[in-house]
């Protein structure tokens, strides 16, 4: 057989699904979120911007929006900053003399900080519903156990004040593990050579930080920013179970928990996929912003070492 | 974290030499002792401080597990009576109930069965597609690879709706072998761009010593590229293990009907029947049920799901 029709027959069937799976959804979403399209029927209108006037025209969007910005701007930095302090720690942070190693039992910390990312967000936010349950939960006996009686059936994620923190505090728990086992690599590959001659030169350990660790970490550390941000601006799952129906006066609402009620819930499928399409906007946009901010600290970085 | 910025500045206190650069340093000052270092303030702070948040995280991460472990024991008066008091008696009747009467046996074997069925057809498309990709030039090459890279970095909410019509149209809506290829579908990307570097990185001449040996295209693939990708394929095989058997989003939009429903839907609907009467007892149950798979499997593959999470970004 000749190496033309191996390519076909080897590239026939995942093209297919691709195509038919995730090409051709993608394209006609943009297409669906120019119409008046209201499910199976498929007559529909060609309707131009309107659906985009009527998402932002809906109070409700404009919480959904606004909580998903949210998230992608609190959760990245607050789940990295963690997750880097933990493996620093673990792999490089141990004592001051000798070699360079990780702080005594790292090792049992880094295996159970990984272990929550391995369940389904939606079991992870079902335990956690169960912890703040304002009466039976975890949490306030916990709390009124040690005499802040103020708390006996507070509810965490009835309260708006308090429902969106708790939440965030759920996938930061669920997500931090993972970030930990990949920056413990990316930590390993320094060369311990770099530290030691840095120690002998007189840095302490946050000039270690800042000047050695860091500046070697940046591609992963990018990397990770842009894909947590995906994780962070979705958070179905989570979100899903914490509070079904988006929270105290849809104070935990989510983009994507609101395109999904759109759709599914009132069958305005036109509005539902311009929603999707202002989703892909805005990853795209908040990428090349991490891409940009990244470019620029490592620029710096080149600079700094030429001088 | 404490910063301890002077702590090597002291004249006179030159660390221990470490292991890497031991053999040369030590030609260099055969006869001088080693200075003993010396347990100063700094450091038994910053070691205290590093100890105690490394420890409250790890209590926090436990905890809600063990307190998880405990109330499946309890009955559902015993849960609504106090939540940290231990159960009177050990039952194993929430476990019975979670089992049959809420069906999260059911959803468990249908979640092997899609899981199972789209990991092993995911793992040889994507083996198939990434190894053309990779070691064969061909008009379109880079158009196929680029457009996987890109459609990796799209929401995929973006895609449900009309997604949901596909399916409707091809009769696979609802059904178990729809979402299987659903899931086939959103790994392939993954699969593809993770094995790519694998089989780029192949040595070209065992490839012509099979081809030399009259080995077909077939026979070299099958026989002689694929195991030798097998460290790679075990990687990403893992991680789509633990990212299909925790998806939530395609089952809860194609896959409605409830006697195809997957454990993450069943779980779900003990969410979402709040206020409802609810049996707390068979849902705290569930929760172990769900969790001691993954936690037998965590235990014993922990390593190597560790590496194949560090291989997966750094290339």
């Amino acid at each position: 057989m000749g190496r033309a029709t191996f390519i076909v027959t080897f590239l026939f069937l995942p093209m297919t699904i691709f195509v038919v799976f995730i090409v051709n959804p993608f394209l006609q979403a943009f297409y669906y979120s120019l119409t008046d399209w209201r499910g199976f029927s498929r007559d529909m209108n060609f309707v131009g911007l309107a659906n985009f006037n009527t998402m932002l025209a809906d109070p409700v969007f404009l919480t959904a929006l606004r909580n998903s910005l949210l998230l992608c701007l609190v959760l990245p930095t607050a789940i990295l900053t963690a997750a880097f302090l933990i493996a620093f720690t673990v792999t490089a942070g141990g004592p001051f003399v000798g070699a360079i190693r990780g702080l005594k039992g790292g090792g049992f910390h880094r295996v159970i900080a990984f272990f929550p990312y391995t369940i389904p967000s939606i079991v992870i936010g079902l335990i956690w519903a169960q912890v703040y349950d304002p009466t039976r939960g975890l949490l306030n006996g916990v709390l009124t156990g040690i005499g802040m009686t103020q708390f006996e059936s507070f509810p965490w994620l009835g309260d708006t004040e308090t429902a969106m923190g708790v939440s965030m505090f759920v996938i930061f728990w669920g997500l931090v593990g993972f970030y930990v086992v990949l920056f413990v690599a990316s930590i390993k590959g320094i060369p311990g050579e770099t530290y030691e001659a840095a120690r002998i030169d007189g840095a302490g350990r946050a000039r270690m930080v800042v000047s050695i660790t860091l500046p070697q970490m940046l591609s992963s550390i990018q990397t990770s920013y842009v894909y947590l941000g995906l994780t962070a601006i979705d958070a179905f799952g989570f979100m899903m179970v914490l509070n079904p129906q988006g929270g105290p006066n849809y104070s935990t609402l989510t983009i994507t928990q609101y395109l999904y009620m759109t759709a599914f819930g009132k069958g305005q499928f036109g509005v539902a996929t311009a929603m999707g399409v202002l989703l892909a906007v805005i990853i795209l946009i908040y990428s090349g912003l991490i891409f940009g901010i990244f470019r620029a600290l490592g620029g710096r970085n080149e600079r700094n070492a030429v001088a | 974290m404490t910063t301890t910025h002077d702590e090597m500045a002291v004249p006179g206190t030159r660390p221990a030499v470490t292991a890497v650069v031991a053999p040369a340093t030590e030609q260099d000052r055969p006869s001088s002792p080693r200075p003993r270092p010396r347990l100063r303030l700094g450091a038994i702070a910053y070691s205290t401080t590093a100890h105690g948040a490394l420890g409250i995280w790890s209590v926090l991460v436990i905890v809600p597990f063990l307190w998880t472990l405990m109330s499946s024991f309890k009955s559902s008066a015993e849960i609504l009576a106090s939540p940290l008091a231990p159960p009177t008696t050990w039952r194993l009747d929430n476990y019975v109930r979670a089992w049959t009467t809420a069906g999260i046996g059911e959803y468990f074997f249908n979640t092997i069965m899609v899981v199972g069925s789209a990991l092993i057809i995911v793992m040889l498309l994507g083996s198939m597609c990434a190894y053309v990709l990779a070691r064969f030039r061909f008009p379109g090459n880079r158009l196929i690879y680029y457009s996987m890279l890109i459609s990796m970095s799209f929401p995929l909410f973006l895609a449900i709706v009309p997604l949901f019509f596909t399916l409707h149209d091809l009769g696979l809506l609802n059904t178990l072998p729809g979402l299987s290829l659903t899931y086939v579908a959103f790994a392939l990307p993954f699969t593809v761009f993770f094995l790519y570097a694998f089989f780029e990185s192949l040595p070209n001449d065992v490839y012509e010593a099979a081809k030399v040996d009259g080995a077909g295209e077939w026979r070299s693939f099958f026989a002689v590229m694929l195991p030798m990708a097998s460290p790679g394929m075990a990687s990403v095989a893992i991680l789509n293990f633990i990212g299909l058997w925790n998806q939530f989003m395609l089952p809860i939009v194609f896959n409605t009907r409830k006697e195809n429903w997957v454990l993450t839907q069943g779980m779900n609907a003990f969410a979402s029947s709040v206020g409802r009467s609810i049996d707390y007892g068979a849902l705290f149950a569930a929760v172990v049920i769900t969790i001691v798979p993954v936690l037998i499997v965590y235990i014993l593959f922990q390593r190597r799901l560790e590496g194949s999470v560090s291989q997966s970004s750094f290339r």
